[in-house]
């Protein structure tokens, strides 16, 4: 699925990721969990090609290309999914109708024919549904007056209508209250199968309780400094980052 | 994102081509004979040449606004030839039939098929190529509904107390530098009148052309809806590209009488010049309608043509509870420049307007909103909401906004929003991110900031604007 080798990558000159390891086969859940400042972001930055992220070495291969060969779009319909953590407002763009060029575009890609409205409605409705979000949503500008949970609500949305086989969460809990946060959780595990992986970048455990990762890994000064299982996460709930640290350097 | 932004608006104007027909041009130049010539052309009686030779001895006292937010090169009125015909028009044809064909083929190369069991379902035709009109359709099935839509030269003929009663009445002849050369040489335009408490069965529609070389197009339409009647109204253009400037300077007038409604529309799609700035039309257009007692007058434009955009439509609220309303949406891009608005005069109690204005900028452009609320003493319970605005694409383009407001009666409610925001590389990763190319995304974006002016359209130019948007957005991008 993902093989990132010897990453390094940097923004505005400032090196951030150094050397960064990191393998995900099909159907694991990979928990990414670190200090402030540690390079989460920039990892789920660099994978779907953000501009202003400019990598410096190392290589990586998605689903058998080398995923640096693809455009910021290429690589969405190759499957790759970012799942933001401050999601943006589209003013007067109807959620329904970026929601359905996302889809056409994706299926386009796999050389199949768009969807017609009514279909696409159907598909819509039903996401929506999953992830208690009411029809009007659709009908809005894309998270445009959203609150906080209902803007993570509609991401969550998206990764189902688009149903990629590598899901990135960046920081998806934050802002959440504990409904919302189980709603999303519900939506991610729902989707949990054996051909699609997840990175889950997350700054507290409390996600982890909802979400299960198969593998716990610590983010520290660019690189991944240690991997556990999920009994990795409630022992950094406990001791913090600050004994891991001096191990990266 | 400005890098990826800049590289694409790179669109051919598909409207470009110049179509090889035998014109009877005037030389160049403007004096009296030049109007005279026009005129008799026209066989117009004896008191609208004088009307028109007073226009022109106005002008001539007259000096070129400079207040606008536009810069370009000092017109030579002298270097413009006033006329120019297609030789086959010289006999008006009585039917599609006797029109030229190779005038028809143009036509159909601009997507307007003008015979009527082609043409766009309930939508009537006027079409004008340089300075005078072709053929205007379905004008049958229209005066069964007592509906007069002719050329206005036909309208001089036929109907000359409308014109004597009307002509000059909303935009005198002394109005504006403009509006005095065109009130001396107007060609051309539409003629619109609907009946009491008629409404109007078909969209009206007027296509103008500009053809020949070195010619300004200046032509005149006058809409009077008369009481409890409605009418909608389309207008759109195109010109040949080529490199050097070519001035358009129309005049519209409107009159809604007491509890009529006029909805005037615009698609403006003129010649914009290339990518570094050579040649594109100098827009400089006056338009005006006056609200009767009751009345409502609503004009929408897209404007997405022309090397420099004049254009202030306008509202004079003269009658009580009169509405009128202003949705814009102009995009430039490259080199273009736009200084565009409109001015809502309420005069009568309880007036409303309404005016909502997007102004789009890419490239190295300049894209002014200029806008005048004024209030007068008697309007007592006038109310104004204006919206305004602004979206840059890219980082070398300017927008400007110069909203004027004048209340003279402490009734009035006034509001101003303003807005100015960029195409943020954030909504672009977020569409990328999501499978869209960069081009989808900005088309989408720019389409979704303008939604509020596209439903004001009617349904079938709302889709066309949509698709004139992408194109002339084409290479902001990249």
């Amino acid at each position: 699925m993902l093989r990132i080798t010897d990453l390094f990558a940097r923004v505005e000159e400032k090196e951030i990721l150094k050397g960064l390891n990191l393998t995900v086969n099909p159907g694991e859940v990979h928990a990414i969990m670190g200090p402030n400042g540690a390079g989460k972001s920039t990892l789920g930055n660099v994978l779907s090609g953000r501009e202003g992220y400019e990598v410096t070495g190392g290589k990586v291969e998605f689903n058998g290309k080398d995923l640096f060969d693809l455009e910021i779009e290429e690589r969405a319909r190759e499957g790759l999914f970012l799942a933001f953590q401050y999601p943006v407002e589209i003013p007067g763009v109807s959620n329904m109708e970026f929601l359905k060029a996302a889809v056409d575009a994706k299926r386009k890609h796999k050389g199949e024919a768009d969807l017609s409205a009514v279909e696409f409605m159907k598909v819509a409705r039903d996401a929506s549904k999953r992830v208690s979000l009411d029809q009007a949503f659709l009908k809005r500008g894309v998270n445009e007056g959203f609150s906080g949970g209902e803007k993570k609500r509609n991401e969550i949305m998206q990764m189902m209508l688009l149903e990629p086989s590598l899901c990135i969460l960046d920081e998806t809990d934050s802002g959440l209250d504990i409904d919302a946060l189980q709603v999303v959780a519900n939506g991610v595990n729902a989707m949990r199968s054996p051909d699609r992986s997840f990175i889950v970048v997350t700054h507290y455990q409390r996600l982890l309780d909802y979400i299960v990762p198969d593998y716990v890994h610590v983010l520290a000064n660019g690189k991944i400094v240690k991997t556990g299982d999920k009994s990795l996460a409630l022992e950094l709930e406990e001791k913090g980052y600050a004994w891991l640290e001096d191990e990266a350097v | 994102m400005s890098e990826q932004v800049e590289h694409l608006i790179k669109k051919e104007y598909a409207a470009g081509f110049h179509t090889n027909i035998a014109s009877e041009t005037l030389p160049p130049g403007l004096n009296e004979d030049v109007i005279r010539f026009i005129s008799a052309k026209k066989s117009e009686p004896e008191w609208l040449l004088e009307w028109r030779l007073k226009a022109y001895k106005a002008w001539q006292e007259m000096s070129e606004p400079t207040w606008a937010h536009v810069k370009y090169d000092e017109i030579d009125f002298q270097a413009v030839s006033y006329y120019s015909a297609p030789k086959s028009m010289d006999e008006k044809p009585k039917s599609l039939d006797e029109v030229d064909p190779e005038l028809l083929r143009t036509y159909e190369k601009l997507g307007i098929p003008l015979h009527e069991q082609a043409a766009l379902a309930g939508v009537a035709m006027d079409v004008v190529f340089d300075s005078v009109s072709v053929v205007t359709t379905f004008r049958e099935k229209l005066l069964e509904a007592g509906v007069i839509f002719c050329s206005i030269s036909e309208a001089v003929q036929k109907y000359p107390e409308l014109i004597k009663k009307y002509l000059g009445s909303v935009v005198p002849q002394k109005d504006n530098f403009y509006a005095a050369l065109n009130s001396a040489v107007f060609s051309d335009g539409s003629f619109v009148y609907i009946p009491k408490g008629v409404r109007c069965p078909m969209e009206l529609s007027t296509y103008f052309r500009i053809n020949e070389q070195n010619t300004g197009q200046f032509e005149r339409t006058l809409i009077i809806a008369d009481e409890g009647s409605y009418v909608s109204y389309l207008e759109g253009c195109t010109a040949p590209m080529r490199d050097e400037n070519q001035v358009h300077a129309a005049v519209v007038e409107l009159v809604a009488l007491d509890n009529a409604e006029i909805k005037y529309s615009t698609v403006q799609n003129w010649y914009p010049g290339n990518e570094e700035g050579k040649g594109g039309i100098y827009n400089f257009v006056t338009k005006r309608g006056v609200c009767h007692t009751s009345a409502k007058i609503s004009w929408t434009q897209v404007e997405t043509g022309s090397a420099v955009t004049w254009k202030y439509p306008s509202c004079v609220l003269r009658g009580d509870n009169s509405v009128g309303e202003f949705y814009s949406v102009a995009l430039t891009n490259n080199y273009q420049q736009a200084d565009t608005g409109t001015k809502m005069i309420h005069i009568g109690k309880n007036t409303r307007s309404t005016i909502i204005s997007k102004g789009i900028s890419a490239g190295k452009s300049s894209n002014a909103y200029r806008g005048l609320v004024r209030i007068n003493p008697g309007a007592e319970g006038a109310r104004n909401y204006t919206q305004c605005d602004s979206l840059l694409i890219g980082d070398k383009c300017g927008a400007h906004t110069f909203p004027y407001i004048e209340s003279k009666n402490p009734t009035a409610v006034i509001e101003h929003e303003a807005t100015t925001s960029k195409v943020s590389e954030d909504q672009m990763f977020l569409c990328q991110q999501r499978g869209l190319d960069a081009e989808k995304a900005v088309s989408m974006i720019v389409n979704g900031f303008c939604r509020e002016v596209f439903k004001e359209l009617p349904m079938e130019f709302a889709v066309e604007a949509g698709k004139l948007l992408e194109v002339s957005l084409e290479g902001s991008v990249g």
